[in-house]
């Protein structure tokens, strides 16, 4: 944005000031009561820091600049937001009314089992909705987020191959569209990571796996449907080969929302598959906030799932149990609780029927993207998509994928995800979700032609994008080489 | 794209240069830095390390993504270029010169037969 020359008056009241700038010496928020706690003696004040300026305002000056800071957020209760493969869909209200009853919102995990018996249902519960979702045998919801659901997954892996005896499987395929957590998952459980080429059509190249089907092969990690979109054809193959070669098969579930209803993963032979709550069933999604990635197994690796975990009891009562041979806790108690819950609403709202229209309307968006946005964009996989669609915009020399992104900024949609996947050059990988209506995607491909028209006119102008926002282009290099991480006084 | 004559080139965009005391100098093409964008952090290897053609070396780190560096020959590493730790976009600005990745001493320096010759080079990045 160009530099604005305020005069002193409205630079006392240019609301972007931080809380810093604001402060006044002697003002606050609050006025205390005379403390009637003895005073305490400090620690020496080597052990202190001196470099904490806080700032001294008003309650209403944060409560201003925080509602200000609010209004520049994008978010999916604002505007479209179609960033693929991260399933930015509506969080359903019902969801927070439900997490906030108080039988749900007061509970302690320290309470006695007998007092939990409500609570303890309700995950029992989502442990099976999860478990025939996906085909499997056993639960785990402890997982805290997609990438801790990733690593729990192949510490199962790994736990399952030692029980076998065959503590000298370290190989972990991981075809070369995967998300990065998954080499990453791998390498932090200790496999080696081998990465398989994808073939011309988008799936795994069976050649190059069937090479790396050796006595050391621990496994394969894969996705489906792939983050290219495309449903892999040769899943049920891999699966054989990778299990003919005393293998186990992770199956990352980041893009579950095109099989709901439609495919478990369990039942064509994939061993593990993880969950994204926040991706999936809706729950709230980014920020770092909290996140849950449940894992559902195969009935040989269920004794060594993460805990704990509800059984119920002949007598109908549930209780909280750490299984036979478990890898151990990825965290406290039962995991991000609350976010469980979220889930478990959406799921018995939308029941078996709901399910159903999740993957039909998920595949129908991308694929109406795709039809629509064909004369703009090379489409580098010419196939039927499923969840999301991954166009090349390397057509428009002139126009790059990130000066298209940050040209959509400017019209109120959030950038589709770009450069990812690496095997395609100039990529956008754009995913609508299912809860997007047809008049929303219309206007984002009008949008998207009204960009292309502009790029053909003078593909300077895109360099520049976005023109409309609170801050203009960022310097992203300069950013990264020289970070500057925490607010200095600037005098 | 320019493209040097005076050395040979990999399938991973790398470039190979003999030079006169028997080392390789080796870099990373001028449409790879184009492709990988604006260049963060480079990870070489340390000098005396011993690397291997066609297999990892090291990373660069760009604003788009983190891509591997292959080694184009199989040998010891004698020097690492010092300044690309603190200026990496010199592996942008001047890429088959001043940013430079790492020397090597090849076990073999006939390997860099094997390597594609300019013309070669040139109708893989087409």
């Amino acid at each position: 944005m160009a530099e604005v020359n305020f005069g002193l008056q409205e630079e006392a009241h240019d609301k972007r000031r931080t809380l810093m700038a604001r402060s006044k010496p002697g003002r606050t928020g609050v006025a205390l009561s005379a403390s009637d706690v003895p005073p305490q003696t400090m620690p020496p004040s080597s052990m202190l820091r001196d470099d904490l300026e806080l700032p001294e305002v008003t309650e209403g000056e944060v409560v201003r600049y925080f509602t200000y800071l609010s209004q520049l957020n994008f978010s999916v209760d604002t505007n479209f937001y179609p960033l693929g493969s991260c399933t930015m869909k509506y969080n359903p209200r019902i969801n927070e009314a439900v997490a906030a009853l108080p039988g749900f919102a007061m509970a302690h995990p320290l309470q006695s089992e007998g007092q939990m018996q409500g609570t303890l249902e309700a995950l029992f519960t989502l442990q099976e909705r999860l478990r025939e979702i996906t085909g499997m045998a056993a639960t785990s919801l402890t997982p805290l987020a997609g990438a801790h659901g990733e690593l729990a997954g192949v510490l199962t892996i790994r736990a399952a191959l030692d029980a076998r005896g065959q503590s000298q499987r370290m190989k972990m395929l991981i075809p070369d569209t995967a998300h990065g957590t998954n080499p990453a998952s791998a390498a932090m459980a200790g496999f080696n990571v081998v990465s398989v080429p994808s073939d011309p059509n988008g799936n795994i190249d069976m050649e190059a796996l069937r090479a790396e089907a050796t006595d050391d092969l621990a496994g394969v990690m894969f996705t489906q449907p792939t983050t290219l979109g495309l449903f892999d054809r040769n899943a049920i193959e891999m699966c054989k080969i990778v299990h003919d070669a005393g293998g186990l098969v992770y199956g990352d579930g980041a893009n579950m929302n095109a099989l709901l209803g439609r495919v478990k993963l369990g039942e064509i032979g994939f061993d593990v598959v993880h969950m994204n709550l926040h991706k999936t069933f809706s729950t709230p999604h980014g920020g770092g906030g909290p996140g849950a990635g449940p894992i559902c197994v195969v009935e040989e690796l269920a004794e060594f799932l993460p805990g704990p975990v509800v059984k119920v009891h002949e007598d109908a009562t549930y209780h909280s149990v750490m299984p036979a041979r478990s890898i151990g806790r990825m965290g406290g108690y039962q995991g991000n609780f609350g976010v469980l819950i979220r889930a478990l609403t959406y799921i018995t709202l939308l029941g078996d029927e709901g399910m159903l229209e999740i993957s039909a309307n998920a595949v129908l968006n991308a694929n109406y993207l795709l039809a629509k946005l064909r004369p703009v964009f090379e489409l580098p996989y010419d196939r039927t998509v499923m969840h999301e669609v991954v166009f090349s915009a390397k057509r428009r020399k002139g126009a790059s994928a990130l000066d298209i992104s940050k040209r959509l900024l400017d019209h109120g949609f959030h950038a589709p995800t770009m450069y990812f996947p690496l095997v395609v050059a100039e990529a956008l990988m754009i995913e609508p979700t299912e809860t997007e209506s047809k008049e929303t995607l219309d206007a984002f491909i009008e949008t998207l032609f009204k960009i292309d028209a502009e790029a053909a006119e003078d593909e300077n102008f895109l360099h520049g994008a976005p023109y409309n926002t609170p801050a203009s282009r960022m310097d992203e290099a300069r950013a990264a080489r020289q970070p500057h991480l925490r607010w200095e006084p600037s005098g | 794209m320019e493209i040097p004559v005076d050395r040979r080139y990999s399938n991973e965009h790398e470039w190979a240069l003999l030079e006169d005391d028997g080392t390789v100098r080796i870099g990373i093409s001028e449409f790879a830095q184009h492709e990988l964008g604006d260049v963060i952090f480079v990870e070489t290897p340390a000098v005396a390390a011993r690397v291997t053609k066609g297999e990892n070396m090291g990373e660069i780190e760009s604003v788009k993504a983190v891509s591997d560096l292959f080694s184009p020959v199989t040998g010891e590493v004698v020097e690492i270029n010092a300044d690309i730790k603190s200026r990496p976009e010199l592996v942008n600005e001047d890429p088959y010169a001043g940013g430079w990745l790492v020397r090597v001493k090849p076990d073999d320096a006939g390997e860099l037969d094997s390597l594609l010759d300019p013309a070669a080079y040139k109708s893989i990045t087409e």
